[in-house]
């Protein structure tokens, strides 16, 4: 059976003083394979809300992208900004009504007139509304650093820093995980993308050059020369002279080897109306 | 169950003079790992009717939306607040006609003008009970023993508050997927006293 591509991820997101802030690594694995090194986990949905994913990619794809619409729908209709709760409600009722079969484990966060919003949202369509929380294969590291140093009303780039140890810890601890740190962060002025914010691991810079000079090593045996022994041209289309155009008048249906030109036959007049007439399709000399 | 959320819980209801105390523990387990430390397993349903979720948590929040969304409906129609006992039967409604599919043992508890505070349980099959006292979840089996010989009927509010308080502490201290803190509300004509008891706040019993 062919597999879906799953994402081993690392998400977060955290609730902080002027806030959210959102974080996501950005290894996108197909079973031991890694299928993208830079991929975006981070989804928009609306311009105060946005959506960590993990689990398989496709259906995160798919269902960021429907409920952003769905999002906007509702949005127009009722000419305010949606709530953080109306999105989480739109993305617990869809998951459950597909039993887990839509194998998406999202964390989404928001800021509204009601204030600052994390929530983690299971595949089976329950939900948790918390100040702080990871999800995906590597969210048992990235929990640990928040379990040991979030506390409410962080300033911004502390929190910024946070999000990026924790999401840090899944890169480096979590096999699923891995390549760069994207964060984003809402507050009440809007949404800021950051991505990369941190690229964890950078591909070192070769010192040397190990390559062998040209000439290092000696020849051992005369390579021998190509020796022309014949050669062809052949045309598809020919050019007439004067002379040729005479005899094929003479012996109309004649074989095309019986004429044999002479060299400046090529060099005369064109004639390339009277082939048709002829019957002649080529003319070669070998 | 291949990875669900589940909330291998302890819950309880209690009714005394004058209301209902329901109470709960906050572990949301996924396998082993503990996904959620601080849930509200009390789920509010109307202003004075809460019910206590126990089993698959997707199942039980959207059970719990879906009755909570009649309900509203229901309370436009009549003018007034649903009694209880409609509220519990439409629980009762689903969890037994969607029995194969739901994974829900649900306590509701709440208090209307007609009947004083009342608590229902509906266990797995969708069976649906008045009780004086409820225990549910994977914790309670530990404190049924408890539960029995401590129960006295016409408790005053503090001492069904201590009663539910003790009894969830037991559980969760015995039942590995019961823990966090002890969550308690309390629904009386006023309306709904919520209270949190920390760990550090749990009473201390027989620790081996």
């Amino acid at each position: 059976m062919p597999r879906a591509r799953k994402t081993g991820t690392t998400i977060a997101g955290i609730v902080f003083k002027d806030g959210v802030v959102l974080g996501a690594d950005t290894r996108a694995t197909e079973g031991d394979t890694v299928a993208d090194k830079n991929c975006s986990k981070i989804h928009y949905l609306q311009p105060n809300m946005y959506c960590c994913g993990a689990g398989t990619a496709a259906d995160l794809e798919m269902t960021t992208a429907l409920m952003a619409s769905q999002l906007e729908l509702h949005r127009l209709n009722t000419n305010r900004q949606v709530p953080v709760v109306a999105a989480n409600r739109m993305l617990k009722q869809m998951l459950f009504r597909y039993q887990g079969h839509i194998g998406a484990a999202l964390v989404l966060g928001g800021v509204d007139k009601n204030g600052f919003h994390i929530y983690s949202i299971h595949p089976h369509g329950s939900t948790d509304r918390l100040p702080y929380t990871t999800m995906g294969s590597g969210s048992l590291a990235a929990m640990s650093v928040f379990e040991a140093r979030w506390k409410p009303d962080m300033e911004l780039e502390e929190a910024k820093q946070l999000v990026r140890d924790a999401i840090a810890g899944g890169v480096f601890n979590d096999l699923g995980s891995g390549s760069n740190i994207d964060l984003c962060v809402i507050t009440k002025d809007g949404a800021n993308m950051i991505r990369p914010y941190d690229v964890a691991n950078i591909k070192g810079e070769r010192l040397g050059k190990y390559e062998y000079k040209r000439g290092t090593t000696d020849a051992t045996k005369i390579v021998r020369p190509i020796i022309v022994e014949s050669q062809s041209v052949k045309m598809s289309r020919c050019v007439l002279s004067s002379a040729a155009c005479k005899f094929f008048k003479e012996n109309p249906g004649s074989a095309t080897g019986s004429f044999t030109p002479g060299p400046r036959d090529f060099s005369a007049t064109d004639r390339d109306d009277l082939l048709p007439n002829i019957g002649v399709t080529s003319l070669g000399r070998t | 169950m291949k990875n669900e959320l589940l909330t291998g819980t302890s819950i309880m209801a209690v009714e005394f003079d004058g209301g209902v105390v329901v109470g709960a523990d906050s572990r949301t387990s996924l396998g082993t790992y503990v996904s959620n430390r601080v849930t509200d397993k009390l789920t509010r349903v109307t202003d004075s009717i809460y019910c206590c979720r126990s089993g698959s948590a997707a199942d039980t929040q959207a059970i719990a939306d879906i009755v909570s969304s009649h309900m509203e409906i229901l309370q436009v129609k009549l003018g007034e607040p649903p009694l209880v006992q409609v509220a519990a039967n439409t629980f009762k409604e689903i969890c037994y006609n969607y029995r194969d599919m739901l994974m829900a043992g649900i306590i509701v508890a709440g208090w209307d003008k007609t009947n004083g505070g009342q608590v229902y349980t509906i266990p797995l099959g969708g069976m649906i009970v008045r009780q004086p006292i409820a225990i549910g979840g994977s914790g309670s089996t530990f404190v049924w023993g408890y539960v029995d010989a401590t129960y006295k009927p016409n408790m005053n509010k503090e001492q069904t508050v201590d009663f539910v308080k003790n009894t969830l502490t037991l559980a969760l201290t015995r039942d590995g997927s019961s823990g966090g803190v002890v969550r308690v509300a309390i629904i009386t004509k006023e309306g709904v006293e919520r209270r949190v008891f920390l760990h550090n706040e749990l009473p201390e019993f027989y620790q081996g």
